[in-house]
């Protein structure tokens, strides 16, 4: 439905159909009643001396109203299907051509490898620019092996990039449960009790101690704030692409967490110095100097190890928890 | 020359992003000035000084900064235009959340951080309300889930507006946010331009230097709370 429309219509229709009219007016510190009245007609019956103390015009509530309207519509429409993302090399930090041209598929993980401060963020950047040859790099990246449409840059409704950072940390003063809603509520998603029980739950499979859904977001452990993070990207997030920027692994099941993005069908960039983790993804692109190196694809010897380096690490786990529970590690 | 008004609450980030865009622009050899308005002190003069670009101080003292901005920014525009800059930057610190120094036409940022609670957006007036940029700072400190509300607030107040994340501290985001202000208005005077939002100053006795306290000392536009 069109702006135009939309605002002839009665209040209580409107209200009914999108709630969201309500807290949008809230916002502006606006209270809509469900009369029979049009919006219309509500907004042209709106007092110019209040709406100066709330320090807005009408002119520009009306504007606002249609960029809302427009942007809360667009969620609901089917976000273009991404079936590939080609990264076209630029130059590195010396000025010499990566010369490469690399396509990944929904599915795939790579993996981005290098020392401190060689470029790994900022391939990701890259990534989330969608870099057409502007940023320092001058890399471009194609999506459906064509140059996007802007929107994709600065587009809330339909971002190409899901970015799970590196900083874990809560400052709203909300519990778990509530938290969860809200995101879920501010992404319009349908069914939203549903999502968030599903995201509670698969948090908890994540996370190697349990937590309530009544817990603070602020009291959760490093590990149960990453495990609620990756199921909240999972399960709310529609981005195809995912980027993971050194996620740290302590507390938190990653080859469940990895799988559980994978079965979303998305792209997933990782910049990792986990050798497991390293070993998971298909590719590992190696960066020095601001460019990419080298791209090395899992071989089936290093898959091998892939279980000797789990054993290793489930022995660690082990010896871990014998610490967390008092015992002493005189014998291993 | 580029001129863009940068507004948002104290400690939100405002002088930590200038800066990093600054060094963008400089890095493409682009002559900038900035203009830097204060109520009771700043020190961000210093901060842009020693990046090399040529800074103006304002300090407004009684008045509301906003008001003092608009008396003075026709001024700074024309000091800058003089001096052969290709980028104007005017900081200004919103104590008062009614006033607003962005002008029509001339490309308006508002910075805010993620700390400062996700109904903060809404209490703000034409400062974030009517910017063309909202930039948030400070997402380094919480999840991505926590940023995604945050800016959903925010979009909610804004929805026309580009928001972006920066980073002010590392800069992530800076290049990106840099490539906004190559676009941004391009003036050579102020002269016959508009505010985006009356400011409008009660002018009550204590508008005038009035401290006493009682009824019988309150006169002009006076208003009472309901009761
Ligand atoms: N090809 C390039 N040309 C110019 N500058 C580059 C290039 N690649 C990266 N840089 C710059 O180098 C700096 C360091 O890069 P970045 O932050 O991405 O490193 P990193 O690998 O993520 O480091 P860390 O491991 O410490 O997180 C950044 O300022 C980035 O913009
Ligand atoms: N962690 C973090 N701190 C920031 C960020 N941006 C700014 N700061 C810090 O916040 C404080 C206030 O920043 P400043 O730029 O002076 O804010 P202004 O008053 O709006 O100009 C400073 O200590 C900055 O270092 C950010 O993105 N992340
Ligand atoms: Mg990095
Ligand atoms: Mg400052
Ligand atoms: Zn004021
Ligand atoms: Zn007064």
């Amino acid at each position: 439905m069109h702006y135009q429309d939309l605002v002839l219509q009665p209040l209580k229709q409107l209200l009914a159909d999108y709630p969201w009219l309500e807290d949008f007016f809230g916002s502006f510190g606006l209270q809509l009643q469900a009369t029979e009245q049009t919006l219309q007609q509500y907004l042209d019956r709106l007092d110019p001396d209040h709406l100066l103390d709330l320090g807005i015009s009408q002119e520009q509530l009306q504007q606002s109203l249609h960029d809302f309207m427009a942007g809360m519509l667009a969620l609901d429409e089917a976000a273009e299907k991404v079936e590939s993302l080609t990264i076209i090399g630029g130059f590195d930090k010396t000025g010499s051509a990566e010369q490469l041209e690399l396509t990944l598929k929904p599915g795939e993980v790579i993996c981005i490898v290098g020392p401190t401060g060689s470029g790994k963020s900022r391939l990701l950047a890259d990534i989330e620019w969608v870099a057409q040859g502007d940023t320092p790099t001058k890399r471009k990246i194609l999506i459906n092996g064509g140059v996007p449409d802007n929107k994709w840059r600065f587009s809330t409704e339909h971002k190409l990039v899901a970015q799970l950072s590196q900083n874990m940390n809560f400052v709203m003063d909300l519990t778990a449960e509530e938290f969860v809603r809200m995101h879920a509520e501010s992404r319009l998603v349908p069914d939203p009790e549903e999502k968030v029980a599903r995201i509670l739950e698969q948090a908890n499979q994540l996370a190697g101690e349990q937590f309530k859904p009544d817990t603070p977001v602020t009291s959760l452990s490093g590990g149960q704030s990453r495990a609620l993070m990756i199921a909240d990207m999972a399960i709310l997030s529609k981005s195809p692409i995912v980027l993971i920027d050194e996620i740290e692994n302590a507390g938190i099941d990653r080859k469940k967490a990895l799988e559980l993005l994978v079965k979303q069908e998305k792209i997933i960039l990782m910049a990792t110095h986990d050798p497991i983790l390293a070993l998971m993804g298909d590719k590992r692109l190696v960066i020095k100097n601001g460019g990419i190196a080298k791209i090395i694809a899992s071989s089936d010897a290093e898959r091998k190890n892939l279980s000797r380096l789990e054993e290793l690490d489930n022995t660690l786990l082990a010896l871990r928890n014998r610490i967390r529970f008092g015992e002493t590690l005189e014998e291993l | 020359m580029h001129f863009l008004t940068v507004s948002g609450p104290p400690s939100s980030g405002k002088t930590s992003v200038i800066l990093r865009v600054i060094e963008a622009l400089q890095a493409k050899q682009k002559k900038i000035g900035v203009v830097k308005y204060d109520c009771l002190m700043t020190e961000d003069d210093l901060s842009y000084a020693k990046k090399g670009v040529l800074v103006k101080k304002g300090l407004s003292g009684s008045q509301c900064p906003d008001h003092y901005f608009v008396s003075n920014i026709e001024a700074c525009v024309s000091w800058g235009v003089e001096n052969d800059c290709d980028f104007l930057i005017s900081e200004s610190a919103g104590l008062c959340n009614r006033c607003s120094p962005h002008i029509k036409d001339i490309t308006a940022v508002c910075v805010i951080d993620n700390l400062s609670g996700i109904n903060t957006p809404r209490k703000i007036g034409p400062m974030l309300k009517s910017a063309d940029i909202v930039v948030i700072t400070k997402g380094d400190i919480v999840s991505q889930a926590e940023r995604e509300v945050f800016a959903s607030r925010v979009k909610q107040v804004n929805p026309g507006a580009v928001i972006m994340n920066i980073n002010g501290i590392t800069g992530q985001g800076a290049f990106e946010l840099t490539s906004l202000f190559e676009e941004a208005s391009d003036i050579e005077t102020l002269k016959g331009m508009r505010l985006r939002f009356s400011m409008p100053s009660a002018l009550c006795s204590y508008c005038l230097g009035e401290t006493r306290i009682g009824d019988e000392y309150q006169t002009g536009n006076v208003r009472k709370m309901e009761s």
